[in-house]
């Protein structure tokens, strides 16, 4: 397996500038001035940054990024807004270059940073996919060769001829993702495009990709989605802050990512009962204090696997005496899809006497019907009658593990389905 | 990246140089009425107007040539090269999205504006054959040499609008310093006189001007022996055409890394 792209020290630092603080408004005289001045120090010399009017903050996008991809890799790249994502794809697309560190890159790449990049909207689609395919680097004959292709994937057989600004924004989004569909390069990079089209678009746009994966490129995807990375991506690397937060099994950087996105420690294999902590109790309102689980004995556990039954036992602050509210503990899916709602109203007939300050409160659950994965907690606090939320904060991921139900070898894990259960097949 | 690297990666997307010129092309007649014909109306109009004042009403001299066929074997050059600067001065920022989002040889961009005006070029040069009949002007065989003067155009053209994207991009005001540039060098250039009535004194600096000698060379190769070239004056701007050519790349080139960043 050889090194597709290695990265070493890379690092990317943009300049900010901020406006001297001087009242809230700019006078047309100090706009004058300064230009005056500006225009001085250029035409005297080389001012560079000493000389700069405005103080220039140093904005680090990325900073000590190392690692290296082998050929075939389909690694998934996550990170909140900010984590320097965009701006690792855009160096190792060409488009700008590193200021510390190194690239090195076998092969040809393609990259698809956003839809429709090249299109005019002059131009008819048939001539939009010419120029785009030319802009990705295919040759004119190659985009002859897979035109049909290309039409045929994109479904707009029709408005071939039509000018691409009276295309619908869906009908844009098949062209442009069309022809990118259809390149070949060595290493293709997909930066957050399929979050635009129908559901049934994706579908076909996932698929593509992952045929593309193996016939032995690289992939690099970028995407928000979890349930994406996951299908698509074999590793994923986690990026923080401009630096290199993980990279390894697409599963633990996924959940790494949502113990970031939760504010909440990455729990891991901890070994301990206790699911989540939070460390600072707000005392005015409604807070979660702590979530532990527990078997039916209420013996500690630190695991829960597919069809356990366990405890949840729940500690939250209270401002006050209620006889009216209701909790509720959400398990949801990483794309904040609530899988189970364990909720006091209007699913249980228990109701909730909460006092002034801690309250605790368990919640027991029979053979958890969720397949071995991350998953995320969520916690609540409503209003009985009208089910208006109160408090709601995501709380941590919650990772369920392996166990072999149908004794088949083959224990479910999440990549295969949302909810198991117990079932037998037989002849009529 | 290396020298070889980036030549030959301009060989490797060489297509993208017509493509972008026949996107623009294309652009500019979609939803016209009457689309390629101002191809011809617009050098046409500038002829006309041209041989009135300067032949007319100034009466300058035209060494027994027709005066519109002088001036239009000037015009034809010069509107190459005025056109081909303001679109490629211009040419990074209007393409700023391509610039940002795909990677590709960033000369490419003011290339294929040049040869939009390439383009322009040829329609006009069918327009001088118009001409030339309607005077009954027949050329002599130095006629053969203009695809030399025509390179000639194309290099200081190219050059010059090297120098002025890469400037524009970080520095927006060229695009006000380019509408001058052509008006002024309109003035300086003989489009509407010759190089003959240039008074001695001034010869030099008249010279340092590049395209005098493309001017010069197209007169002399379009109009045969009527017109003779100052020719030490013909080589101080040929080699300022280089010169121009040859630092716009290396200009260009050290500026490219910084573009996506700053457009």
């Amino acid at each position: 397996m050889s090194n597709v792209i290695s990265i070493e020290n890379l690092g990317k630092k943009y300049l900010l500038s901020h406006r001297s603080e001087r009242g809230s408004y700019v006078a047309l005289r100090d706009v004058l001035a300064d230009g005056a001045r500006q225009l001085g120090r250029r035409l005297l010399g080389r001012s560079g940054a000493a000389g700069a009017r405005q103080p220039q903050e140093e904005f680090w996008a990325l900073q000590e990024l190392n690692f290296e991809v082998q050929q075939g890799d389909r690694i998934g790249i996550i990170g909140r807004n900010g984590a320097g994502k965009s701006t690792l794809l855009k160096i190792l697309s060409r488009i700008t270059e590193p200021t510390t560190g190194s690239v090195r890159i076998r092969g040809r790449v393609a990259s698809l940073l956003e839809v429709g990049t090249g299109f005019h909207p002059e131009l008819t689609g048939r001539e939009n996919i010419f120029l785009n395919g030319a802009i990705m680097g295919m040759s004119r004959v190659e985009i002859a060769r897979k035109f049909d292709q290309i039409v045929d994937f994109a479904e707009i057989e029709r408005f071939l001829d039509t000018p691409v600004k009276r295309y619908s924004s869906g009908m844009y989004v098949r062209l442009a993702f069309a022809v990118a569909a259809f390149l070949e390069p060595e290493v293709l990079i997909v930066d957050e495009v399929l979050a635009v089209g129908d559901a049934q678009f994706q579908k076909k746009c996932l698929g593509r990709m992952k045929e593309v994966g193996r016939e032995g490129r690289t992939v690099l995807f970028v995407s928000h989605n979890m349930d994406f990375i996951k299908l698509l991506c074999s590793s994923g690397i986690l990026l923080h802050g401009g630096r290199n937060l993980y990279s390894g099994e697409v599963d633990s950087a996924i959940a790494k990512y949502e113990s970031l996105m939760t504010d909440s420690v990455y729990v891991g294999d901890r070994g301990s009962d206790v699911v989540y902590q939070n460390e600072a109790v707000n005392s005015d309102a409604f807070d979660i204090i702590q979530v532990k689980i527990c078997d039916k004995k209420d013996q500690p556990i630190s695991q829960v696997n597919t069809f356990d039954s366990f405890k949840f036992r729940v500690k939250f602050h209270s401002p006050d005496c209620y006889e009216s509210k209701s909790a509720a503990l959400f398990v949801s899916n990483l794309n904040r899809r609530p899988l189970l709602r364990l909720a006091m109203y209007p699913y249980s007939p228990f109701t909730m006497h909460c006092k002034k300050g801690t309250n605790e409160f368990i919640c027991q659950l029979e053979k958890i019907p969720l397949p071995a994965g991350t998953y995320l907690l969520i916690f609540g606090i409503c209003e009985s009658q009208t089910g208006e939320w109160l408090f709601e904060r995501d709380l941590c991921p919650f990772e369920i593990g392996t166990t072999d139900i149908y004794q088949s070898g083959v224990p479910p894990t999440d990549k295969l389905c949302v909810a198991v259960s117990d079932y037998f097949w037989t002849g009529v | 990246m290396g020298a070889i690297h980036y030549w030959r990666e301009l060989w490797r997307y060489r297509e993208l140089f017509f493509f972008l010129a026949w996107r623009d092309i294309l652009v500019r007649y979609k939803q016209t009425a009457i689309g390629v014909a101002w191809s011809v109306i617009r050098p046409l109009a500038t002829m006309l107007v041209f041989s009135v004042v300067f032949g007319r009403l100034a009466k300058l001299p035209s060494n027994g040539v027709p005066y519109p066929v002088m001036v239009y074997a000037a015009m034809l050059p010069w509107q190459f090269f005025a056109n081909a600067l303001a679109e490629s001065s211009n040419s990074l920022i209007d393409n700023a999205n391509l610039l940002t989002k795909v990677y590709f040889p960033r000369l490419i961009v003011p290339a294929s504006a040049v040869i939009v005006s390439l383009v322009d070029f040829l329609i006009s040069c069918v327009i001088l054959c118009g001409i030339m009949a309607w005077y009954r002007f027949v050329p002599d065989l130095k006629i053969l040499l203009l695809p030399l003067f025509l390179l000639m155009a194309f290099f200081v053209s190219f050059g010059a609008g090297l120098w002025l994207s890469a400037l524009n991009v970080k520095y927006r005001d060229f695009r006000y310093v380019v509408p001058f540039l052509v008006q002024f060098g309109l003035y300086i250039s003989p489009v509407g006189f010759s190089s003959a009535i240039v008074p001695e004194q001034w010869r030099f600096w008249y010279f340092l001007n590049p395209m005098v000698g493309v001017i010069d060379g197209f007169r002399w190769a379009i109009l045969g022996g009527a017109f003779s070239v100052n020719w030490p004056g013909f080589l101080l701007s040929s080699a300022l055409v280089v010169l121009i050519f040859l630092g716009g790349v290396a200009y260009f080139r050290r500026m490219e890394r910084s573009f996506a960043d700053v457009v």
